[in-house]
């Protein structure tokens, strides 16, 4: 096991440069997720980390080894692709003990390697089967035991669950996180869905068009989201952005309401601001702001209801069931004492 | 719809459904029909001229005179021909050196030009060329090239300085048998690269990213990778290679027509030359007919090698 760390990585392929100077450090052990919209980088960063792709600026090293010009197969790695990259014409036995046999391997020794993985995995009864004759869940389990059988420093994951369906993904996303907290081996993890990064990372890693946004804890992000990029990304349904100015009395909202602001950051009077507001984070209370109801969203164990106030759309989540219909006002107001304050030009967090 | 709102009594009669009416609705039937066109042109042009090619190899016809049953004796003729055993050796040997020859270098070009290189159309265009060229036209080219006065390569040698005189191409034994095979090579090897090709960029980049991890080298990924998944294709695109090669006529005939001596004469231009040219129709059909066997091996290890692998196979 090892740290990886990232100084000022880029990458330009011709003149087009698609990192833009990238800082990060992993901790020996920690599960990393890289996550952002598709063509943030990220996926490039990862495969520049297995040594797919080169480098073109910066340094990355794994443990305290600069790794740019070390062939992928020295650097200790091992990864799980997207679509799994299963050799078809290979058992899955075969597929597990590829990269052992081309090193010569003593024979006992893979059929050691690959056994103990196949149990971790639940393989045991697979082994004797080709690709093809295995189920997504399965494929992508075979894929994670090629990595594992390789005992490497770190696991690379590039999107692994995107082309499971939604019930699988949540079953596998458990699993993998298991997988983590059993073998502890460094883990950097690409995805595009903040769930995914929400609930299994230890650190997250927002990117955007090349950059970092954010580095940080899954609650951290969300309670405390640097910029309006990281605020809109981390939760779902995403956070709600309200235009307005900041004054001594609080907020001002652009349709002529005011919400509360706690404290204010200082010397922010009359500063044109976005208010962050969770879609959670609203509850009705007959003080608050009138709102007309647009379109009600039951799902079960919620309601979604999107508002509308001052010419500006809510969207808000109730725990409880609301008989509201459409049209009707309902008042609401923040429930969180803090809000989140974004300076309207630049997008940063306004702290106070 | 309509018929709805008319009254009863003006409803055809309901009648029993007759045997017609079966096999207006019977898919099979209509299926029968759909397949009658593409059976008729096989029975016309490969079947029957198939059927009475066997027939005449069992009678003693010759040009203007249709001849009567003479069972096996055109067979124990041949058999007995040494021109006949040395046509054998020839289209094997032809067969053999061709389709190896031709089996590397297309593999060999498929891989390179599976890689980025620069106008990648074009090459793979310019590679087709031989191909397109039709059969009678290339083999004047080369019939030029092998030229014992004016070919071009005796020319270049010796203007080099590497000889002093023209090689005999065509008209020594071994050198017209070697001529005749880098013809057939030339001509081939693009069907087999350009097939190879589109087998190989079928490969999942990603599995060669995987090998890259696993720390294969560039013959490991070849060698685990590459080979085994294009060997459904190589089965392919080497029968057909092997059947052209075993039946070629029109290079031959043009280039040497089985010259000198016999020294390039194939089953295929010997079956002609004695049919058509010596008259002999019988003798010539038992000469073609005595392909059909190396033709059906060729097939039937070409059948087991094709045999769906189990890799390949869905879920069962």
């Amino acid at each position: 096991m090892a740290s990886v760390t990232i100084r000022d990585v880029r990458k330009a392929f011709g003149n087009v440069q698609i990192i833009h100077g990238v800082d990060i450090d992993i901790a020996d052990g920690e599960f990393v997720v890289l996550v952002g919209p598709s063509g943030c980088g990220k996926s490039t960063l990862l495969r520049m980390l297995a040594g797919l792709e080169n480098i073109s600026a910066g340094e990355i090293l794994i443990g305290d080894r600069v790794v740019n010009n070390v062939p992928p197969k020295e650097r200790d790695i091992a990864m799980v692709f997207q679509n799994y990259a299963l050799y078809p014409h290979m058992t899955v036995a075969d597929n597990m003990a590829f990269s052992m046999s081309l090193r010569n391997a003593p024979k006992a020794e893979i059929k050691e390697r690959v056994d103990k993985a196949a149990k971790i995995l639940g393989l045991e009864k697979l082994l004797e089967r080709f690709p093809k004759q295995l189920s997504g869940g399965q494929r992508q389990r075979v894929a994670m035991g090629r990595a594992i059988v390789r005992d490497p420093q770190v696991f690379l994951f590039d999107e692994p669950l995107s082309n499971l369906d939604a019930k699988l993904r949540v079953q596998m996303r458990t699993e993998i996180k298991e997988l983590h907290q059993r073998l502890r081996t460094t883990t950097v993890y690409v995805t595009h869905d903040q769930i995914e990064a929400m609930t299994m990372a230890d650190k997250i890693v927002v990117m955007h068009d090349g950059i970092v946004e954010q580095i940080g804890a899954p609650l951290d992000l969300y309670d405390r989201p640097e910029n309006l990029f990281v605020a809109g990304f981390i939760g779902s349904p995403a956070m709600n952005f309200i235009r307005g100015t900041l004054g001594s009395g609080g907020f001002m909202a652009e349709g002529g309401f005011h919400l509360p602001v706690g404290a204010a950051p200082a010397g922010s009077d009359g500063k044109p601001v976005v208010y962050g507001l969770r879609p959670e984070h609203i509850r009705i209370d007959s003080a608050g702001v009138p709102a007309e109801v647009v379109v009600l969203e039951p799902t079960g164990s919620e309601t979604q209801v999107v508002l509308r106030a001052g010419g500006q759309d809510i969207i808000a989540v109730f725990r409880e069931r609301l008989t509201a219909k459409p049209g009707e006002m309902i008042p609401i107001s923040p429930s969180l004492p803090i809000a989140h304050l974004f300076d309207a030009e630049t997008g940063k967090r306004l702290v106070a | 719809m309509t018929d709805a709102a008319l009254p009863l009594s003006r409803r055809a009669p309901i009648r029993e459904i007759t045997a017609w009416d079966r096999l207006k609705t019977n898919r099979n039937w209509l299926g029968f029909w759909f397949m009658v066109p593409a059976a008729a042109f096989l029975i016309l042009f490969l079947a029957y001229p198939l059927g009475l090619g066997i027939w005449l190899s069992f009678t003693d016809t010759r040009i203007g005179r249709p001849g009567e049953f003479i069972g096996i004796e055109n067979y124990e003729w041949v058999l007995g021909d040494s021109k006949f055993q040395d046509a054998v050796f020839n289209t094997l040997f032809y067969t053999t050196i061709a389709s190896v020859a031709k089996f590397a270098i297309g593999l060999y070009l498929a891989i390179l030009l599976n890689h980025h290189l620069p106008f990648k159309a074009m090459i793979r265009a310019i590679v087709l060329i031989p191909f397109i060229v039709p059969t009678v036209l290339s083999a004047i080219a080369f019939w030029w090239i092998f030229d014992p006065t004016f070919s071009i390569i005796s020319w270049t040698l010796k203007e080099m300085g590497w000889r002093t005189t023209n090689i005999n191409f065509l008209g020594d034994t071994w050198n017209a048998r070697w001529s005749v095979i880098f013809a057939n090579v030339w001509r081939g090897v693009p069907f087999i690269a350009i097939t190879l090709l589109a087998g190989l960029q079928t490969v999942p980049p990603s599995l060669y990213e995987a090998a890259t991890l696993d720390g294969a080298t560039r013959w490991q990924m070849f060698r685990y990778i590459t080979y085994p998944l294009l060997t459904p294709i190589i089965a392919v695109v080497m029968t057909f290679s092997v059947l052209f090669t075993f039946t070629d006529f029109q290079l031959i005939k043009v280039l040497t027509n089985g010259g000198p001596a016999g020294a390039t004469e194939l089953m295929a231009t010997m079956s002609y030359n004695t049919a058509i040219l010596g008259g002999k129709i019988g003798e010539g059909a038992a000469v073609s007919t005595a392909m059909i066997p190396f033709l059906l091996g060729a097939i039937m290890i070409s059948w087991f090698g094709l045999q769906r692998r189990k890799w390949q196979q869905g879920e069962d």
